[in-house]
């Protein structure tokens, strides 16, 4: 409902009656000077059950978890994902307070930044996220809608220019790290309508300070269904776009090998009056979740230009060109 | 030699004899392909029916590095997270696991509760191909099929299975199947929380699989874990968890495949008492080659090629016939046998090269074996003796072995007194070995002895056949050993069966003192009677007096089967009353620990007795109990025990029961009492009432099919045996045309000469019948008490078949008579005068 006020940190918390929550962190990382695009995510969902089974197994919600490097020395993903039941501690999302956790993968919030630890076969990384911006509430004061249907909507709230510190082992080597992250934060029942396929998104945070996201859910067809975007200047302007505003402008393809699936994972992306090229740190940053989200995207580092020239960096999220996206 | 020559010498020895005899070298190949292919058949089917538990039990465990497993009860499902934070644990998957009886088929479906998320990183081998069912599978009426387990039921994705929980059912939805090859038997996969609701077991899990992190010891973390573990579950590796069930198995293999190695043994014997007769009348011919100049050792190397020719073509026949056996066996009995081991589980048998190559080599090599002595024997006779006649009789001398066969006998009593080797009785097998081995050492020794107190009868061809015998005792001795052999294998068998299937009869009568016996289902791990159907049940007009059982199970050692335990209601004093106890029942003093009393596979297994102290884990903690006593049962081959139910139910608060024992009103019938007992139950209630007499007939039923396999290979032997018979009158016969052209010359008809061999050949018989009936009576007295004890743990009481063995020794008799009149017509068919030429 639109009327709803965000509150914090209350909100950074997880929010049980909704069907899917989740916090999502990506970002650019320094490693020995050379970049590297990173992302955590934690999902939450809850099945619709037709029991109200006694046992303390009973799935009332699902935890997933994705964490992914995007190396451009590797030219593709490494990547390890979870799922898991919440309960018996072992995993779930508190309330009123930002805390999730698969076993020994977690996410929470610690006095003003946020830490992520996540422990791979192939990779672990133990980050604090250093708040540095407030919140940017998206949509319509932090409701943002994903279709043309008023109910299909999401609270969301995004936190660019987060300040990245700690370490990451790969190959039984540690090194310290540092860079800057973009989280966001999203809860809702009804996602995606009928006629969504799925969606494009880029989350940037431009040189000098400013952050502009922008999104598109595609239809059947492949064209848009609806659009939506804010762009917060340095100074604290927000500028939220309305679905006429934002444009999603496909300028390279990329089909993977593995799968079959062709990405756009080249755009231009039109907000208001401005125009930005993105362009992939490389091409290859296909997910493949088939395992705990049971589906296949593209998730990754990606740079921002205008007239050629570099305005910021971020992530691209391009879902459903594999199959449709069921939430 | 040339090549030639070579060919030229085979052809007279080797292949001549097989061409001109070719019904006596078909009689022992049939027999060596008969002890192959029981060898072969036993061998495949169980490997086959074990190797599939094995995978099926590795499938299970998928990655997994440990699995922690605990009894039928479970154990606190608080145990996973706590072994989920262990800092060596990568991933670890909760299940619950039961045999879940169909509610309208007598028949359970094995079904697993686990976490599909977890098993992600446990057993991704056993998650369905589409993610969709994953999801579906969180619906708490949801179940997935293995393909096995899909077409024995005949329900598909989307048709549904009527589980049996409790007395009720419970309807479930097969919403698909799991991936072709992921498990190959029966199997349905919940996910855990559905599993624990539906199934009643909530708050418990059955097994915890566990996939550690890399670098970690296994071995070392197991027995760190297992120190933290709850009494009564145990950490084990899956190689553990695979091998429970071939161990169930084992020694009921073993059992099969020595009765095939016996069954063979008959056949070399076979070989050998044929070949003695044979070579022996050919002993002209090889004197003769001896002075054309062959060496002895060529002519012996020669014979026993005769023998291995006929293992050859035994062996192979035998190994052909040996696999369509099982093919057959499996289709008919199952990949049990009937012995109920591996209820349920679906076998391919496999082609088996190295078993086929093992047991052809044993049959050619018993073949061999049995024409090596005959042939060195003839190999060494100087050739000019030997070019007389009558010279057969001298050429046995070397057969007089009577010492060696008393010391065999002896060496056959000590060994049976040695303990099972690695829980088998192989000691058993060896000291029957023996002592047959002794008595055909015996028999010519005996034969004098026998003969020289037969008096001559006054019929002319009667008194002719005695006269032969007495003057002949060492053939004889031959013709009987084959007898004695066959014949005891078959007595003591036959002593054996009817022994344990008179002390069950007798157990289930001890066993069973009710009317009435009312059960939730035969098979299956879920079914059980509530207090409140328990309070109806007793409450139902007529029934005078009820007890009930609540049947669980004890996990003591991790590589064992579970112990059954029994909880009903047992006073110490009069344990006797209830239980076919060994020994006057123990009772306890009050500061002693409470009595149980064990089965006596219990006792033996894990080594305690009458008056021990042991700890069981009954309830949250473990205690410690007094045996107040040893009891018999026949019914659960993994060992049971016996506890109080009022004691049982303070320890577990568990007051569910399984079974229960109704006495009637006298005057009411059963039928009536059945009746009311449905009403006041409900009709939809899953309930099955017996009367004690029902049930005897079902459980002996049970027994005569689970001896099925048993009785196949007695009748195996009865045919071995009287093939020998044939054998061994057909090539006596043989050897005495002479004498029957002389017979004939001197006046006797034909008529009288076949009543004169059938006399000889039932006399014969009649010793080997005799000889026989005393050996096979030890063989079953270590069949019973060491073989049987010390592979099933199982004790009873020697009940002697009087009429089947008279009859047996009977037919035998009659069989040898009419194959002795039948063998000496077909030597006389040829031209008897020739005959007498040939005693020049």
């Amino acid at each position: 409902m639109p009327g709803y006020r965000l509150r914090f940190p209350q909100d950074e918390g997880s929010h049980p009656d909704f069907r899917v929550e989740w916090w999502y962190i990506t970002g650019w990382l320094e490693e020995a000077g050379r970049p590297l695009g990173f992302q955590v995510t934690f999902f939450r969902a809850r099945p619709e059950l037709k029991h109200d089974n006694p046992s303390t197994f009973t799935p009332r919600q699902i935890m997933i978890a994705h964490a992914a490097l995007s190396d451009p020395a590797r030219g593709r993903l490494v990547h390890a994902q979870r799922a898991a039941r919440a309960g018996f501690d072992l995993a779930g999302a508190e309330q009123e307070r930002m805390r999730v956790w698969i076993d020994d993968w977690r996410l929470q919030r610690s006095g003003v930044s946020y830490q992520a630890q996540i422990a791979a076969p192939d990779f672990s990384f133990d980050l604090a996220f250093d708040i540095t911006q407030p919140p940017i509430k998206q949509g319509q004061d932090g409701y943002s809608r994903k279709g043309p249907a008023p109910e299909s909507a999401a609270y969301y709230y995004s936190i660019p220019h987060l300040k990245v510190n700690g370490t990451l082992t790969r190959g039984g080597m540690q090194r310290g790290v540092e860079g800057t992250a973009w989280m966001d934060h999203e809860w809702t029942s009804q996602y995606l309508e009928k006629d969504a396929t799925g969606w494009d998104w880029i989350g940037i945070n431009l040189d000098g300070g400013g952050a502009l996201m922008a999104f598109r859910v595609r239809d059947k067809q492949g064209g848009p269904l609806w659009a939506g975007g804010a762009l917060r200047q340095a100074d604290g302007r927000l500028k939220v776009f309305s679905p006429e505003e934002v444009r999603f402008i496909p300028r390279r393809e990329w089909k993977s090998a593995r799968t079959g699936t062709n990405y756009p994972v080249s755009f231009l992306v039109r907000t208001g009056d401005r125009e930005f090229a993105i362009e992939p740190l490389f091409d290859d940053q296909e997910l493949d979740a088939r395992a705990s989200a049971g589906t296949i995207y593209w998730e990754g580092a990606v740079l921002a230009l205008i007239g050629g020239r570099r305005a910021g960096q971020g992530y691209l999220e391009l879902t459903g060109y594999w199959q449709r996206l069921e939430l | 030699m040339a090549i030639s020559q070579r060919f030229l010498l085979f052809n007279a020895l080797v292949a001549g004899p097989l061409r001109e005899h070719p019904g006596r070298a078909a009689l022992a190949i049939v027999a060596i392909a008969l002890g192959v292919a029981l060898g072969v058949a036993v061998h495949l089917v169980n490997a086959g029916a074990a190797g599939e538990f094995e995978l099926a039990a590795r499938r299970l465990a998928g990655e997994a590095d440990l699995v922690v497993r605990g009894p039928r009860a479970g154990f606190d499902e608080s145990l996973y997270p706590r072994i989920m934070r262990l800092p060596q644990v990568e991933a670890a998957n909760p299940a619950v696991e039961a045999e879940v009886p169909l509610a309208g088929r007598d028949a359970s479906l094995k079904i697993i509760g686990f976490d599909p998320l977890r098993a992600a990183r446990v057993q991704p081998g056993l998650l369905p191909e589409r993610t969709g069912l994953m999801s579906g599978l969180f619906d708490a009426d949801a179940v997935l099929l293995s393909p096995a387990a899909a077409g024995w039921l005949g329900v598909g994705p989307g048709g549904r299975l009527d589980l049996q929980v409790g007395t009720g059912t419970v309807t479930v939805k097969v919403i698909g199947l799991l991936p072709e090859g992921a498990y190959r038997q029966r199997v349905g996969v919940m996910d855990i929380a559905a599993a624990q609701w539906r199934l009643a077991r909530l708050g418990r899990l059955n097994r915890v699989d566990l996939r550690l992190k890399p670098g970690t010891d296994v071995e070392a973390f197991r027995r760190e874990l297992q120190a933290t573990l709850p009494p009564g579950v145990y950490a084990v590796t899956p190689e553990t968890e695979a091998q429970r069930g071939a161990s169930l198995s084992r020694a009921y293999r073993l059992n099969l495949d020595m009765l095939a190695l016996i069954a063979l043994f008959t056949g070399a014997f076979l070989v050998f008492s044929s070949q003695v007769l044979a070579l022996l009348r050919r002993r002209t011919q090889f004197a003769l080659l001896r002075v054309m100049g062959v060496t002895r050792g060529r002519l012996a190397v020669l014979l026993i090629t005769e023998g291995a020719v006929i293992g050859v073509l035994g062996a192979a026949l035998g190994v052909i016939a040996g696999y369509a056996l099982a093919v057959y066996a499996v289709s008919l009995v199952g990949a049990d046998l009937g012995a109920g081991y591996f209820r349920g589980v679906e076998t391919s048998l496999r082609v088996d090269p190295q078993a086929f190559a093992v047991f052809f080599t044993l049959g050619v090599l018993f073949a061999a074996l049995g024409a090596a002595a005959p042939a060195w024997e003839a190999a060494h006779r100087a050739p000019g003796r030997a070019l007389h006649a009558r010279d057969e009789e001298e050429g046995l001398g070397r057969l007089r072995t009577a010492w060696w066969g008393v010391a065999a006998v002896a060496a056959g009593m000590a060994v049976a007194l040695l303990p099972a080797i690695n829980g088998l009785p192989i000691a058993g097998y060896l000291a029957i070995a023996l002592i047959l081995l002794g008595v055909v050492l015996l028999m010519p020794r005996l034969a004098a002895f026998f003969l020289d107190r037969v008096p001559l009868p006054a019929p002319v061809p009667a008194a002719v056949a005695v006269a032969q015998l007495k003057a002949t005792p060492r053939q004889t001795a031959i013709g009987a050993a084959a007898i004695v052999i066959s014949f005891s294998l078959m007595v003591s068998m036959l002593i054996m069966v009817s022994s344990f299937r008179a002390s069950l009869d007798t157990w289930l009568e001890r066993m069973l003192p009710a009317d009435l016996y009312l059960r939730t289902a035969r098979t299956g791990e879920t079914g059980f009677l509530t207090p409140e159907v328990q309070a109806r049940i007793a409450a139902t007009p007529g029934v005078a007096r009820v007890e009930f059982l609540r049947s669980q199970n004890l996990l003591l050692q991790p590589d064992r089967p579970p112990v059954i335990l029994l909880a009903r209601p047992i006073e110490a004093a009069a344990a006797d009353s209830r239980l076919p106890l060994d020994a006057p029942p123990l009772v306890p003093r009050p500061d002693e620990p409470p009595p149980v009393w064990i089965s006596e596979v219990a006792g033996d297994l894990y080594g305690w007795r009458r008056g021990d102290r042991v700890r069981l884990p009954i309830g949250a903690a473990p205690r410690l109990y007094t045996v107040a006593g040893v009891w018999r049962d026949y019914a659960r081959q993994s060992g049971a025990i016996v506890i109080n139910r009022e004691l049982y139910i303070k320890l577990t608060a568990d007051r569910l029961a399984n079974d229960a024992a109704l006495w009637l009103v006298p005057g009411i019938g059963t039928t009536d009492a059945a009746r009311a007992l449905r009403d006041r139950t409900g009709a939809d209630q899953n309930i099955e009432i017996a009367t004690t007499r029902e049930i005897r007939a079902a459980s002996l039923r049970i027994f005569d099919r689970t001896f099925a396999v048993t009785y196949a290979l007695e009748f195996a032997a009865v045919l071995i045996g009287l093939l020998g018979i044939g054998v061994s009158f057909s090539a006596q016969a043989l050897a005495r045309r002479r004498e029957f052209g002389v017979l004939r010359h001197i006046g006797m008809s034909r008529r009288e000469i076949g009543s004169m061999l059938g006399c000889g050949g039932a006399l014969t018989a009649g010793l080997g019948v005799i000889s026989g009936l005393v050996t096979g009576w030890g063989v079953s007295l270590i069949l019973i008490h060491v073989v049987n004890r010390q592979s099933f743990r199982w004790s009873m009481e020697l009940t002697m078949p009087w009429l089947p063995l008279a009859g047996l020794a009977a037919l035998i008799i009659a069989a040898a008579a009419a194959t002795a009149a039948w063998s000496g017509r077909a030597a006389m068919r040829d031209d008897v005068i020739r005959a007498v030429r040939e005693d020049w």
